[in-house]
């Protein structure tokens, strides 16, 4: 019986092998990055929305500060979204008549909710708390990035559980004292920035970070790294 | 309709499963049991088994053993396909590639919705609680409710009021699924064509005209009993309406006995507690007092365990009980008489006359009866003052006069037993009335009959043909949950609200009024029983909460109202209104004896079943699944007899056999019960539903068409064998961890580890620590496992055998508070099970009358856990609080953990058994806990979510330490005899740390040195010492 294969098949099914190799790692590897990409995670992707709010025009330009309308955010797991009412008190005295501003008045009128596209997600087995991250010293920044330069807002992180172990596997590195825990302009201690507290000024993120977690009682790396400090 | 005689219809164990059901499903142990061999084991007492827990233990079946050893029984690994190697690999490849994939998925985009304009109490995240009623009966049970933006999620029992004292029972915690269920009637209709609440009140307002010139002569409404203050004026208004008119109460499981025994000893109806705690004797009459419905349970089961407490000063309280069926009440008796139903009242005659209380002569008395009668009779005596007689509602009247006569001989009228007014509006003879409503209907005289939150066509008795006599009523209304098996035979049907829907008011046996506040519209835009009856009085619009706040308006008099209806509505209770306590004075003269059974004649007991009750919870699937106390059966009730029975008449478990009641007939399947008496078998009420929803129709068989109204309780009857080869899903025969008899020349891993530690109260003084002699436990040095430090918090909890009386609220709590989901008759049978606490059920001693042992199993939270080192995922890992996590999202189903874990309580979701799509369930769960889908393995987290609710809280607030008491557990908030007790094992003065303190205190298995972190505090009993040898 003659050969079916001719001797550079041999080749060829060496070839193919490594080929198979190849385009398995390179399909892995894609679909990793892809899951970790914008795409999936929303990172950096402003959703439309039914008024295209301004961060930045709210708190940066007119001052308002994050609790007047994240209300629960000291105390809930929620930081809170802010009823219709809440923007008309003051819409129902300025810019009355914007166009931009119908959905909000129509909602207050009807009283149907306002529809917001979420931001920042994170999967329904992740049980995150705002609560007690504000009272550890957890800037908002360290997570939502700086809002007061979003127009149109986005997540500014993945919000992934490797990027919350960061923090969890290390929180002197991000750590600030409480009273700037909603200051959008705070930068981190270094030797032309002095940061005070309690009575001595650090000019170090990372002693300031260790102090911090005395203070505040942060509990040991192992215990917020625990499974079900997250998961439950 | 299937139970019913004469329709030829298969009754088979593969009737009960589903058309894509994958192999016939075996019983747990498929040999047949060799009752005699059993018996003469146990005969033998010295080499018998000490504790068992099922009867294919006893008869040591090869099937047994083989069960055992297997992490779950053979039927529940079973290949879905055939399992050819071609197929096992396409399955494999499909199974790994969907596996990788399903993890990229993407989160689809998600709308935030605010509020419109947000109430000022609601913190978004954080639940509130509002405090309320249930109404049970005619009863109130209070209630704490759990509201997380407007939906409730959770009941608990409300701690502040009077009648509650924080505990709550099996039907309090699964309410909650019975007002998501959707199942529930959605719509107003007439004979099943859409309507509107205006076009009722058109019809309903020519109709009450008509009836309006006969003073309402035609008019008969037909409800359920109530305590209702406002629903009573509302019934006074509609009768000075229409003074012809007549209102019927009716509920199967009534107290007529009760009421009418009263009557004979004092003539009024008074209602009869007792107060536990002052008593030292305890004698039940069949008074099922520490099983979830009956009136006071919650006081009765409070007060039994701080009396049965051994390491009290004053002496532990002795219990004696006398019963037919053997519930978890009599399980917890010291010296327990398994009596025939009938013949409870010649007992109670007996011990009545050696107490001189009257009762004639009790020369009728079984020879075999009489030393358990002058033990008790003598006992009762040398505790004058401290003794206590609790008659059951189940017995004729004349057993309640006889034990009226009893506690007033014994003193106790003012001490242990009081007596205040009945809360219950206008009290009748409900099977007389009802049975005149029939007599009425039958003869033309009713024109508009109104039923009213009742379901006679399904639990009349079965001698008036309510039905039959309905039909003639010319028009007929309905109002209420479900489109049952009387909405069949209405023409207006008005659907009802759930009690978490609407306003109202209801007293607790105590008498305390308790307001009934909405935690929710109605879901289905239903009408309160309070709005449908104003309808006939008064404007048809007018809202339950002006009917509700005007009758108070009216009460409330002096002070500032506002106020006052303000901490009314905060505190979920009206205060002050507890009913004072009455003085009595018996009405003296004989009590005629009731009509008995002869001995040589089968009695059935009609029985509220535990779970189901009078079968208007048959669409709870919480209820449903739950093992009925003592029994550990689910999802069907079953003819009942002893073990003994059985034998002879040639029957094993899972034959079919008919019932015959004077010529009525049904039949069911048999289980053999230990300690049920012979020549009697029992019935639970409740099933056999024909229109109670996806759930509760067609399971179980009817027992209410035996059931008639001259014998409501038990009736002659005789069985014939007509099949056989019933399958019951049966959860006590798995998980098994440990048993006590062993074949000579087998050994085994399992034999004789001492999982249940008791003694007598009499050793326990002599020797304390009797709960760890000839138990060895390794030095806690000698593991390989790592050895963890917990620094901070160290959580433990402690379940006290004593105090625990196997009601198994505790069971439904957990599922309500964990979204654990149900997973059907079928998958139950394979032992799928998923509560993640199961309560363990040990008999001690022959079939005929053993002593029980109630056991819950939780996860133990090893320090040691053999679950954690054989994970290859690492989805179950140690926490530095010592609990052993579970990562639902790591898991992939490997069940390496489970069989590793040695106290079985790990489950595993074989299916897909959450329902993801049904909108009412996606709003009854608790938000804080995820939940599972396929493929995951779950177990206790000692409630994780709120450890974590209470840690955060406590740091948030000046990282201050968490209070003792401040995290409890589900099971530990539910359960109303204080039996688990739950907290900081590094606080030395917590609660938890002191009772692990005591010797009593004892780890399950510790020989394993898994070093749990639940423990148990041995069972204590108090026999009587001349009683003692015999039983």
């Amino acid at each position: 019986m003659a050969q079916i294969f001719h001797r550079s098949a041999n080749t060829i099914a060496r070839l193919s092998i490594i080929g198979v190799v190849i385009v398995v790692s390179l399909l892995l590897a894609a679909a990793l990055e892809i899951q970790r990409s914008p795409y999936a995670t929303y990172q950096d992707v402003a959703q439309a929305q039914p008024v295209p709010f301004s961060h930045q025009h709210h708190n940066a330009g007119d001052g308002i500060d994050c609790r007047y309308c994240h209300t629960s955010v000291e105390n809930s797991s929620f930081a809170g979204i802010p009823p219709t009412k809440t923007c008309m008190n003051c819409h129902s005295q300025i810019w009355t008549n914007a166009p931009m501003l119908e959905p909000v008045r129509e909602s207050f009128r009807t009283g149907n909710s306002l529809m917001w596209t979420r931001v920042d997600y994170l999967p329904d087995f992740v049980y995150f708390n705002h609560s007690i991250h504000i009272n550890k010293g957890v800037g908002c920044v360290s997570c939502h990035g700086q809002v007061d330069k979003m127009p149109l807002t986005f997540a500014a992180n993945s919000l992934q559980m490797e990027w919350c172990l960061n923090c969890h596997r290390a929180p002197e590195r991000f750590l600030r004292p409480r009273d700037q825990v909603f200051n959008m302009q705070y930068v981190q201690p270094s030797s032309d920035n002095k940061i005070a507290f309690e009575g001595v000024e650090y000019t170090d993120q990372i002693a300031l970070g260790n102090a911090l977690k005395r203070s505040y009682k942060v509990r040991t790396v192992e215990d917020i790294t625990s499974c079900s400090t997250c998961h439950r | 309709m299937r139970a019913v005689a004469g329709q030829d219809k298969s009754f088979g164990p593969d009737e009960k499963m589903g058309k894509d059901s994958l192999v016939k499903i075996e019983a747990v142990c498929p040999s047949k049991m060799e009752l005699a061999e059993a018996r003469e084991k146990l005969s033998q007492a010295k080499n018998g088994p000490q504790y068992w827990r099922c009867l294919e233990e006893l008869a040591q079946t090869d099937g047994f053993f083989e069960m055992l050893h297997r992490e779950f029984p053979r039927q529940a690994s079973i290949w879905p396909a055939d399992g050819s190697r071609r197929n096992f690999l396409k399955l494999m490849s499909a199974s790994m590639a969907l596996a990788g994939l399903s993890a990229c998925v993407k989160i689809p985009e998600q709308p935030i919705v605010p509020y419109v304009r947000q109430p000022n109490e609601v913190v978004l995240g954080n639940p509130l609680f509002f405090a309320s009623a249930m109404p049970f009966g005619a009863y109130a049970s209070p209630v704490l409710v759990e509201s997380h933006e407007g939906r409730p999620t959770k009941i608990e029992g409300n701690p502040e009021h009077p009648a509650g004292l924080g505990g709550s029972d099996v039907f309090m915690q699964a309410s909650i699924l019975d007002m998501y269920d959707p199942d529930r009637s959605q719509n107003i209709n007439y004979l099943g064509a859409l309507r509107t609440w205006s076009d009722y009140v058109v019809a309903l307002k020519s109709a009450l005209n008509v009836q309006n010139a006969v003073q309402g002569a035609g008019l008969r409404i037909l409800s359920g009993p109530t305590s209702s203050p406002t629903l009573a004026t509302l019934m006074d208004q509609v009768q000075t309406t229409f003074p012809q008119s007549k209102w019927i109460q009716w509920e199967p499981v009534n107290r007529d006995n009760v009421r009418a025994g009263s009557i004979m000893a004092f003539g009024e109806y008074v209602e009869a507690r007792y107060n536990l705690e002052k008593a030292e004797i305890i004698l039940s009459l069949d008074g099922d007092f520490l099983s979830s419905g009956f009136p006071g349970f919650l006081y009765y089961a409070r007060q039994f365990a701080a009396r049965r407490n051994p390491e009290l000063k004053e002496k532990m309280a002795r219990f004696y009980s006398v019963q037919g069926t053997p519930t978890n009440t009599s399980g917890k008796a010291d010296h327990h008489l398994p009596v025939r139903a009938c013949e409870v009242e010649q007992v109670a005659r007996a011990i009545a006359a050696g107490l001189g209380a009257g009762g004639g002569s009790g020369a009728n008395l079984k020879p075999e009866y009489q030393k358990f009668v002058s033990a008790v009779v003598k006992d009762l005596q040398a505790h004058k003052g401290a003794a206590v007689v609790i008659p059951g509602d189940n017995q004729p009247p004349a057993v309640h006069a006889l034990a009226h006569a009893m506690n007033s001989a014994l003193g106790a009228h003012g001490n242990t037993v009081f007596f205040t007014e009945t809360v219950q509006v206008k009290p009748q003879d409900q099977t007389a009335e009802l049975k005149q409503l029939v007599s009425d209907m039958n003869a033309g005289k009713v024109d508009l009959l109104i039923v009213m939150g009742a379901n006679p066509v399904y639990d009349a008795p079965a001698d008036f043909g309510f039905a039959d006599a309905m039909d003639k009523v010319p028009l007929r209304i309905q109002h209420g949950l479900y489109q049952d098996e009387t909405y069949d035979h209405v023409h207006w049907h008005i659907n009802g609200t759930h009690y978490l829907e609407q306003w109202g008011d209801v007293r607790a046996i105590d008498g305390t009024a308790s307001i009934i506040q909405p935690l929710i519209a109605p879901l289905y835009d239903g009408k309160s029983e309070y709005e449908f009856i104003f309808a006939l009085v008064g404007s048809p619009q007018t809202s339950g909460y002006e009917i509700l706040r005007n009758y108070w308006q009216g009460q409330m008099k002096g002070g500032d109202f506002e106020t006052a209806w303000r901490k009314a509505l905060n505190d979920g209770f009206i205060a002050n209104t507890a009913s004072p306590a009455k003085t009595v004075s018996a009405k003296g003269g004989n009590i005629a004896p009731t009509n008995t059974i002869s001995p040589e004649v089968m009695e059935v007991i009609f029985r509220r079943d535990p779970l189901i009750y009078d079968g208007s919870r048959a669409n709870n699937a919480w209820l449903q699944e739950t093992p009925k106390p003592i029994m550990n059966l689910c999802w069907d009730n079953a003819v009942l007899m002893s073990p003994n029975q059985a034998k002879h008449s040639g029957l094993v478990t899972g034959d079919i056999v008919e019932i015959d009641v004077n010529g009525r007939k049904v039949s069911g399947p048999i289980w053999p019960q230990p300690g049920h008496p012979d020549n009697s078998i029992t019935v639970f009420l409740g099933y056999g539903r024909t229109k109670a929803g996806r759930v509760g129709t067609d399971i179980g068989f009817s027992a209410y068409k035996l059931r008639s109204s001259d014998a409501p309780w038990y009736a002659e009857t005789k069985i014939t064998k007509t099949g056989s080869g019933f399958g019951f899903a049966h959860p006590q025969g798995f998980q098994y961890i440990d048993f006590s008899d062993l074949p000579p020349g087998k050994s085994d891993d399992l034999y004789g580890r001492n999982v249940i530690r008791k003694a007598t109260l009499e050793d326990f003084m002599k020797n304390p620590d009797f709960a760890h002699e000839g138990v060895e436990a390794p030095s806690p040095e000698m593991t390989l496992y790592y050895n963890y430090q917990y620094t901070e918090l160290k959580w433990g909890m402690t379940i006290d055998l004593n105090s625990c009386v196997g009601c198994k609220t505790c069971i439904v709590a957990c599922q309500a508070e964990n979204n654990i989901p149900v997973v059907g008759k079928e998958q139950t049978m394979r032992g799928r099970q998923m509560q993640w606490l199961r309560v363990d059920v040990y008999y001690e001693g022959g079939t005929e009358n053993p002593a029980m042992y109630y056991q819950p199993v939780p996860c133990m939270q090893c320090e040691n856990a053999p679950c954690e080192v054989v994970c290859p995922v690492g989805a179950t890992v140690h926490s530095t609080e010592g609990l052993n996590d579970m990562v639902y999202n790591r898991c992939v189903g490997t069940r390496y953990c489970s069989n590793n874990c040695p106290y079985k309580v790990r489950r595993f979701n074989f299916l897909l058994w959450n329902d993801w799509s049904t909108p009412q369930y996606k709003m009854m769960r608790n938000p804080e806990v995820s939940v599972r889908s396929r493929g995951v393995m779950e177990k206790c987290t000692y409630c994780i979510q709120r450890i974590a609710e209470g840690r955060i809280t406590a740091e948030r607030e000046g990282n201050r330490k968490l209070r003792d008491g401040e995290v409890i557990t589900a099971c530990q908030q539910a359960c109303p005899a204080g039996a688990i007790v739950f907290g900081d094992l590094n606080d030395p003065n917590s609660r938890v740390s002191k009772i692990k303190a005591q010797q009593r205190n004892y780890n399950l298995l510790d020989d394993l040195n898994t070093r749990p972190r639940t423990s148990y505090l041995a069972a204590v009993q108090n026999p009587n010492p001349e009683l003692s040898e015999s039983s």
